[in-house]
């Protein structure tokens, strides 16, 4: 009897911590987690400065009310942020036939800002016909790096070659500085609808 | 084993596993299938040589074990315990449990639960297997696809190691104890 009751008060008890653990089996990785945790509940992000790859400065949250669109890259990447690089192409066009280029900007933004420099950036700008209105290249100062990754949970680890492997994605960043949905870089439809409910 | 020699093996493994921390999980295959283990281990030495009428059967103690290897499971608690102290923290304190649970729960288990749990093991170890080498994404933040790819081939080969270390010894003694009697 004592071990039946003990075993199922084990089985409800696990239960309830497998729950947990999985958002109610919806994310059982780390990257499903993070994008479910901020559909669930909008998060902040402290704000950062940013040099574009014209020389300009920026910010995010953008100063003037547009949505930013922002992703995680660096120029000297082979692989993934190449065809995000192509994505977020794809993804300005998109806006702009939305009707929504003046009240959303898209960002890509450099994890390597020692290597990245502007030439850099300009040439990967070019590389993927970024017009430096609608999307540019930016990078942060390399002291609030870690804090930038730590609040939008992007994740670089060297890759042995060179490079880095990290999570790619565009993350959807309101005015007042709410991260408000990330999505796949090719998940066009969502982007630009969560894009409308940040502006709302 | 003595009682002291379980509890400086213990202790010298925890040890190890503290100081070796930041290089053990850099590699998923030494945090996934040596460090975890290890830890177990930890436990299921420690473990207290007595027999609780709550542990009857061993059913109560080895379904927390399993809930806690489920646990372990996800992708995203392997993710946690590198991204987090707080995980890390939960790994060192929970998997030794979960080791002096399985060894408790094992003590007192009937020869078909024992039986029931091997085949389990060795399925589970195999449909990790599977999953890691199958996956189209990365399943972890913190590893790269390649590291992936190799502990998926490590739970292969324990997924094989363990069929034969059960089966071989069956085969060497084909013929059940009570057939030797008659």
């Amino acid at each position: 009897m004592q071990a039946l009751l003990a075993s199922l008060l084990v089985v409800a008890a696990g239960g309830g911590l497998l729950w947990q653990a999985t958002d109610g089996g919806q994310a059982l990785t780390a990257e499903s987690a993070r994008r479910l945790a901020v559909q669930r509940a909008p998060q902040p992000v402290s704000p950062f400065a940013l040099e574009t790859m014209s020389g300009a400065s920026a910010t995010i949250p953008d100063a003037h009310g547009k949505v930013a669109l922002v992703e995680f890259i660096y120029t000297t990447c082979p692989t993934l942020c190449q065809s995000a690089g192509a994505d977020m192409f794809r993804l300005g066009s998109r806006v702009r036939e939305a009707g929504l280029a003046d009240r959303v900007t898209l960002m890509s933004v450099s994890f390597d800002p020692e290597f990245d420099t502007v030439e850099r950036m300009q040439s990967y700008g070019e590389r993927h016909d970024a017009d430096g209105a609608l999307w540019t290249i930016a990078r942060p100062r390399p002291d609030v790096l870690p804090q930038i990754l730590s609040d939008f949970g992007v994740i670089a680890i060297p890759d042995r070659m060179g490079g880095y492997t990290h999570n790619v994605a565009v993350h959807v960043v309101a005015a007042d500085g709410r991260l408000a949905a990330i999505h796949d870089t090719g998940d066009f439809e969502g982007i630009i609808a969560a894009a409308r409910k940040a502006l709302r | 084993m003595k009682r002291r020699l379980r509890t400086g093996l213990a202790a010298i493994i925890m040890f190890a596993c503290i100081l070796g921390n930041r290089a053990l999980e850099a590699d998923p295959v030494l945090h996934v299938l040596v460090q975890l283990p290890m830890l177990g281990l930890c436990g299921a030495l420690l473990a207290p040589r007595r027999e609780w009428r709550w542990a009857q059967g061993g059913f109560a103690p080895l379904l927390a074990a399993l809930f806690g290897i489920a646990f372990w499971m996800l992708p995203r608690s392997i993710d946690g315990a590198v991204s987090f102290p707080l995980m890390t923290l939960a790994k060192f304190l929970s998997v030794p449990l979960i080791g002096a649970l399985l060894v408790i729960g094992w003590r007192q288990a009937h020869a078909l639960l024992r039986s029931f749990l091997k085949a389990q093991a060795i399925s589970m170890a195999g449909f990790m297997a599977f999953l890691l080498t199958h996956s189209p994404v990365r399943l972890c933040n913190n590893y790269l696809i390649d590291d992936q790819w190799r502990l998926g081939f490590g739970f292969l080969f324990l997924a094989i190691g363990l069929a034969m270390a059960w089966t071989i010894p069956l085969l060497s003694n084909a013929r059940p104890r009570a057939w030797h009697r008659s």
